[in-house]
């Protein structure tokens, strides 16, 4: 079993990121038992089969590629125990913005994982943006990793852990 | 100018410790090279030809004596004892020991500067004119809506990952002194027919390998709505602009891509959501911040002033560089005057840690401890009075910050070039030299007139040569040095981008070309005409057909890219 951040606190975790080999059709996807993250396209091939499972007390877990648009979750998102969004290369800046209309516009309440090439040099940015739960890359500490949630006491801008911007905030 | 509290302080400090773990990890070997690549860009430090490449913001262009001298002694002690002034508010020092960045870092902090988001892929420093609050066209003073914008941009937590680099610029008005037209997005003040205060807003400028001017995406913006406008744009970015080509990644591509009209259409939309949101800025925080930039303790002087006046008179070379370094002030007795960093033969835009101590203490003396740097790489002391300036003037001049070229030609701006840059194709800083050599007398750079003469080592177009009247790019060709030369280019509003006149040339050539086509110039101009005016009229041909005598023919033969 791995180890992830959550809420602040360094958990076991027992989700399984399910990742699609390179040819195969998610149709085709056989999706394992238990608690199993799917990729966007699996769920969309297989949403009537993984909504029994919900309806039989199994968490639903789905996780967006970095092209992916949220909104393609939207009638279902509430549904969702975890959504993870995946960052294949920590450079690749989309799911920033995917969290903040998960988080914002969608209303998504449920966890808010980051997979992938998750590093504690981002992990202050991403908090910030909407994530709750970080899957730090293996080869990496996940201590040192959760020491980086409090790089900065005070920040300028809104987002989604802190609405208001500082400006908002300032004693009067 | 913006005076830190605690909390900005704060913060800096934070950053340098966060990026002072971040080098030891790296040193540690427990921060792989291309991890860390980014992490340090973003705290502004290249690994360059020769060492590493440090580059430290000036946001906005505005600096004060202090921070300035802190300059000079971090250049003296940590560099060779200079830096060079680029044409986006920044001083570079090309010899760090990467080690000792996060001390240097931590020293800067200490008299409130940074080198964040001063390279990398996010929302870099930001631009704007450098005679803000003293520019007697100005709708209004864009420096409290730049610092705003500085405040809001560093750290975000969205766009720090973003396609490529983003920069903005802010213009106090229609003469737009801040090139909005070559950033990413720009910001032009201006009032609508109920004068109200609020913005005119381009995007997708950029110069590099596909230089584009940008475009209005709104014409009127409220000022209560600068940040969340900007981050409907930068959110339209950050998910819809391309990432599988680093020459495609700018939002200029995207622009162009959608159209304007679709682009625009998508920012409404994605604003819409959030528009009057928290993010909505509130007539207490723009006063808060407008109170840093209030006007500096003038006193009450006349229009003239008679010692003045007589020194104009008696001193000719003194008269000369007022005609072309003193620049007009809102404030009757006052002057902007620019000191020039471009003394002939060194290197345009480079200042020693001598200079730059000489420069503070003038500014201390003459200008109540305030400064700017300039895109055209020089610095202004924005507030002189007119009595002072015949021994600012002499006193600057023994510090070699007089050259009396604002706005001619040997006014170059130029990037470091191959000399120091890992990224050039070619020198830049020689070809400067020989320019300034061909018209060093005062006289015949005079007679040219204004003429925005610009050089850039590679594509990347750092000298902004796209947009010079003149511009002059080095190519690389099978190892050699050869420059492309392009004409009618243009910055500000009336903003063009210059076309390439023929063949690259080589380094030896390129003076001779220049010297020519301003020869056609100066043939075929009409009273009261530019360079930039004559080319316009008449186009490139005759330019182009007089450019090449007697330029070696193998040279002729290569072609550019």
């Amino acid at each position: 079993m791995t180890k992830i951040i959550k809420n602040g606190q360094i958990l076991k975790d027992d989700w399984l990121v399910l990742r699609v080999a390179e040819g195969q059709l998610p149709s085709e996807v056989k999706v394992p038992a238990g608690k199993v993250l799917v990729p966007l396209a699996v769920w969309l091939a297989h949403s009537d089969e993984l909504t029994q499972r919900k309806h039989h007390g199994n968490d639903l877990g789905v996780w967006l590629a970095p092209e992916d648009d949220p909104a393609a979750l939207l009638p279902h998102l509430n549904e969702f125990a975890v959504i993870a969004l995946d960052f294949p290369v920590f450079r690749d800046g989309r799911g920033y913005s995917s969290a903040v209309l998960l988080r914002t516009r969608y209303g998504f309440k449920g966890e808010l994982r980051a997979i992938g090439d998750v590093l504690k040099d981002q992990i202050f940015y991403l908090a910030r943006v909407g994530f709750d739960a970080f899957a730090v890359r293996e080869d990496k500490s996940i201590e040192d990793a959760l020491a980086s949630l409090k790089d900065f006491s005070e920040v300028y801008q809104g987002a989604t852990d802190q609405p208001l911007p500082y400006f908002r905030r300032r004693a009067a | 100018m913006y005076q830190y509290d605690e909390v900005d302080r704060r913060i800096v400090k934070e950053r340098v410790a966060q990026f002072r773990d971040q080098t030891r990890r790296f040193l540690a070997g427990d921060l792989g090279a291309d991890e860390f690549r980014i992490l340090r860009l973003q705290n502004g430090l290249y690994i360059q030809r020769h060492a590493p490449m440090f580059r430290i913001a000036v946001p906005y262009g505005v600096l004060s004596s202090q921070q300035l001298r802190k300059l000079a002694d971090i250049a003296t002690r940590y560099d060779k004892g200079y830096g060079h002034f680029t044409t986006r508010h920044n001083l570079q020092l090309n010899w760090p020991k990467l080690e000792d960045v996060p001390q240097m870092l931590d020293e800067l902090a200490d008299v409130d500067m940074h080198a964040i988001q001063t390279s990398g892929n996010c929302i870099r420093n930001t631009s704007s004119d450098p005679l803000a609050g003293v520019a007697a066209t100005e709708v209004a003073d864009p420096r409290p809506w730049a610092e705003i914008y500085r405040q809001w941009s560093t750290f975000h937590p969205e766009f720090a990952y973003l396609p490529r680099k983003f920069k903005t610029a802010f213009a106090g008005g229609p003469d737009d002194a801040a090139n909005v037209r070559i950033h990413d997005m720009g910001f032009q003040l201006v009032k609508n027919d109920a004068d109200e205060i609020g913005f005119r807003v381009w995007v997708g400028g950029g110069l590099g390998r596909t230089p584009i001017l940008a475009v209005v995406v709104k014409d009127f913006l409220p000022w209560q709505h600068l940040l969340s406008y900007s981050e409907a744009i930068l959110r339209v970015y950050n998910r819809f602009g391309r990432r599988d080509n680093p020459y495609k990644a700018r939002i200029k591509i995207l622009v162009k891509a959608l159209g304007t009209e679709v682009f625009a259409k998508q920012v409404e939309e994605e604003w819409a959501h959030f528009k009057d949101g928290p993010a909505t800025l509130t007539e207490a925080e723009v006063a808060r911040v407008s109170a840093h930039f209030t006007a500096p303790d003038y006193q009450a002087l006349p229009a003239k002033d008679v010692q003045y006046e007589i020194a104009l008179r008696d001193d000719k070379a003194f008269a000369k560089w007022v005609a072309h370094n003193v620049h007009a002030h809102k404030v009757s007795g006052y002057a902007a005057v620019t000191l020039s960093l471009k003394a002939p033969g060194l290197a345009p835009g480079d200042a020693t840690s001598e200079q730059m101590l000489q420069v503070a203490d003038l500014a201390d003396r003459f200008g109540f401890g305030e400064l700017r740097v300039t895109q055209a790489q020089n610095l202004v002391l924005p507030d002189v009075k007119l009595a002072d300036l015949y021994l600012l003037w002499s006193q600057a001049g023994g510090a070699g910050l007089t050259t009396p070229t604002v706005g001619l030609l040997t006014d170059i701006t130029c990037c470091p070039g191959g000399d120091f840059c890992d990224l050039a194709n070619a020198r830049s800083i020689p070809v400067a030299n020989s320019i300034q050599e061909k018209f060093a007398s005062l006289e015949d750079a005079e007679d040219v007139g204004s003429l925005k003469l610009n050089i850039s080592g590679c594509m990347n177009a750092c000298g902004h040569h796209h947009v010079g009247h003149i511009g002059i790019l080095g190519v690389d060709k099978n190892d050699q040095e050869f420059y492309q030369i392009t004409l009618g280019g243009a910055w500000g509003m009336e903003a063009s981008l210059g076309k390439v006149i023929g063949p690259s040339v080589r380094a030896s050539d390129v003076a001779g070309v220049v010297e020519r086509v301003v020869g056609v110039y100066r043939n075929r101009r009409q009273t009261g005409e530019r360079f930039i005016d004559t080319y316009r009229r008449i186009g490139m041909e005759e330019f182009k057909a007089r450019a090449y005598e007697g330029v070696n023919t193998v040279a002729r033969e290569i072609d550019h890219d």
